[in-house]
């Protein structure tokens, strides 16, 4: 089709230790705090991702820093506390947890503009029920597999089950599908729809 | 309408007005947005995008920008430029001026009278209308539904989708009623009225939504503290809140520059007339609070749903989120806010920086100096409402109490054009959010009206604003 380009996130499934900041509503501004939006552009965020959690007024970092000794590389898939990524709509959210090497969130909730944010950044956002995630925050670091192709995510050996995920954003990672070349295939609708209307 | 089809909701009349392509299982609806608003901070992205495709914009003529985020709001230097805080900021802004200089798109910048918050000039200029579809790379887009539009934030992937095609791929949400009852008491604001909304539903309570507020105390409320409401919306989760244009809304919008004039303007009107929720429409929540119980509201804890009246005390925590907030905060569970030493009281903001709130808070100052331990900023959140603030006087009354009279822009509502608090300072502030680190790294938010807000600053303290209100409520 038309439509397809190689996006640079491609996803079908993931095998990795979890990385667990337990809290209710983390917000954008934690996220990436606002004064590193400056930026005019995506990359290179990764070192902003939760910089004042990590690194104290005076820049040292801190003795709390919940990331000190985890290899980004090995802790994937973040497990966040209800209601993750609420506050603003900056993609930079995203953007900076994924140059720091996260691919998945879970959480009880995902915030509507984060959820849409991540997916379209290849970063899966799974929402589980509160027992699992009682068990995620309960195991810090424990290995859990998410496997997009058939909306399964699991702890091997201890359990497995099923999420629900907006199916296009999905067909998108594992297609290949660019969801701004699938809109201006519909260039004759919208054409249409704009006739109609004057 | 035939009589037999069946009722629907505010949002569904707009949504469904807009549906290019309905949604299925396998794909989101293709939904033609009307206006599309763009600022500094997430827009650089997006048009990087489009010149990496080679693609133009689609519809310049629907989409307006203007800068507010980075901008200073001290005055020009000396050589009549804006002193950036950094080089960054300066670039930022500088990119959007080039962005739509090459892409043809409006810009309302340092030259123009009516350069402003985005969510402040949009509406004044009367580019927001009933029954639109608006979007902007920013949450509290949501402020543009107190005109009946359907207006949410995007991210900057989504900017640049509307940006090339006028158009964005979204799954319906569902939708919620929040109807308010009653009428407020005398001192109690429309941001009162917002932080209880907040407090009753929770910061995720509405995710997945579009709000509708409806009741008598909303059609009692004019349009700047409708916009205040529903400004607030994505603070408890929602993507958009809405409120059903009526004659308070034709009246504000008429003669504006961008709303129709003429006999356009007559059949836009009756039009307008019917956006409103049908009889027996179906919510899928619905949620009921009486104006009546509410009263001064100020926040406890870094989250906007943290909030309780102001002379009430500090809840012992029943949740972690609460221990950690009050934490944060330095507040001690079971105790007053009021009479906690406050280092910088913010007016301003996409919430609570437009005429009536500045003169809410002039009204308060009147004849008090502020206290000597407070930093006192008025931003004013627009060049017409900082023209009109300057036609009647309140500048005056604010630096003659020792305030610091700004240029319009977000200013501390993100802190970041340099305007900031210190760590540990207490900031009672009429913006939206107050997070961890929100007004700069450490710094300590409490939410407030600009009654309250102005009430705190005279007495160095966080105080109720209603000994200071003599006069009864003027509708
Ligand atoms: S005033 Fe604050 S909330 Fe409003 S647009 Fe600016 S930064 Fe965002």
């Amino acid at each position: 089709m038309s439509h397809k380009k190689s996006m640079p996130q491609q996803f079908t499934s993931l095998t990795s230790k979890t990385l667990v900041l337990a809290q209710e509503n983390i917000d954008t501004d934690q996220i990436i705090p606002a004064r590193f939006l400056t930026t005019t552009s995506r990359h290179g965020l990764g070192r902003a991702a939760f910089y004042d959690w990590r690194y104290d007024e005076a820049g040292m970092a801190r003795n709390s820093d919940p990331f000190a000794g985890k290899d980004a590389g090995e802790h994937q898939i973040l497990v966040g506390g209800d209601n993750f990524g609420c506050g603003s709509s900056r993609e930079h959210a995203p953007w900076a947890l994924s140059d720091f090497g996260f691919r998945a969130i879970i959480s009880t909730k995902i915030a509507d503009i984060f959820k849409s944010n991540a997916l379209k950044n290849g970063i899966i956002p799974i929402e589980v029920s509160a027992e699992t995630h009682a068990d995620l925050v309960a195991n810090p670091g424990v290995e859990v597999q998410v496997d997009l192709e058939r909306c399964e995510i699991s702890r091997p050996g201890v359990w497995k089950q099923s999420f629900e995920i907006e199916r296009f954003g999905r067909r998108c990672l594992l297609d290949g599908v660019d969801p701004l070349g699938f809109l201006q295939g519909c260039e004759d609708e919208i054409a249409q729809f704009e006739a109609a209307r004057t | 309408m035939s009589p037999k089809a069946s009722p629907k909701s505010l949002f569904e009349k707009v949504w469904d007005h807009h549906q290019v392509c309905t949604q299925t299982d396998e794909q989101p609806a293709v939904l033609y947005i009307d206006r599309h608003l763009v600022h500094e901070v997430t827009s650089p992205q997006a048009f990087t995008e489009l010149r990496e495709r080679d693609l133009r914009v689609r519809r310049p003529d629907q989409t307006f920008a203007t800068m507010d985020h980075s901008t200073p709001t001290v005055p020009l230097g000396a050589d009549g430029k804006p002193v950036y805080a950094s080089e960054d900021t300066r670039l930022q802004v500088q990119t959007l001026q080039e962005n739509c200089a090459e892409f043809g798109i409006e810009l309302f910048g340092w030259d123009s009278p009516n350069r402003g918050v985005i969510h402040v000039m949009a509406p004044e200029l009367g580019l927001t209308l009933p029954g639109m579809t608006i979007v902007c790379g920013d949450s509290h887009t949501a402020t543009h539904g107190a005109f009946g539009a359907l207006a949410f934030g995007i991210g900057t992937t989504e900017v640049s989708h509307v940006l090339a095609t006028q158009c964005l791929l979204q799954r319906k949400p569902k939708s919620m009623r929040v109807t308010i009852n009653g009428r407020l008491h005398r001192g109690v604001s429309a941001k009162d009225m917002a932080l209880a909304v907040i407090a009753a539903l929770g910061a995720s309570g509405g995710v997945g939504h579009v709000i509708e507020y409806a009741g008598e105390a909303v059609r009692w409320l004019d349009m700047e503290e409708r916009m205040t409401l529903c400004n607030m919306t994505i603070e408890a989760g929602a993507r958009a809140g809405m409120i059903a244009p009526d004659e308070v809304t034709f009246s504000w919008l008429k003669g504006r520059d961008y709303a129709p004039k003429g006999e356009d303007w007559d059949r836009a009107v009756e039009d307008w007339k019917t956006l409103n929720s049908d009889e027996n429409a179906i919510f899928s929540t619905e949620i009921t609070l009486d104006a009546r119980f509410m009263a001064p509201m100020i926040t406890y804890g870094p989250s906007p749903d943290m909030g309780m009246a102001v002379d009430s005390i500090t809840p012992h925590p029943c949740s972690d989120v609460e221990r950690r907030g009050l934490d944060y905060m330095r507040f001690t569970p079971g105790r007053p806010i009021m009479g906690e030493k406050v280092d910088v009281v913010f007016i301003g903001s996409c919430t609570n920086g437009r005429l009536n709130d500045l003169r809410d808070a002039a009204r308060v100052l009147m004849g008090h100096k502020v206290h000597k331990d407070v930093r006192m900023l008025v931003v004013p959140g627009s060049e017409q409402v900082r023209r009109e603030a300057e036609k009647e006087g309140l500048h005056e009354i604010f630096e003659k109490a020792g305030a610091q009279w700004r240029l319009p822009g977000c200013s501390m509502c993100i802190a970041m054009n340099g305007d900031m608090a210190k760590p540990g300072e207490l900031v009672v502030s009429t913006s939206n959010r107050n997070f961890e680190g929100r007004q700069g790294k450490g710094a300590r938010t409490v939410l407030a009206s600009p009654a309250t807000a102005a009430a705190s600053a005279i007495w160095g303290e966080v105080a109720d604003p209603r000994p200071f209100m003599e006069a009864p409520r003027v509708a």
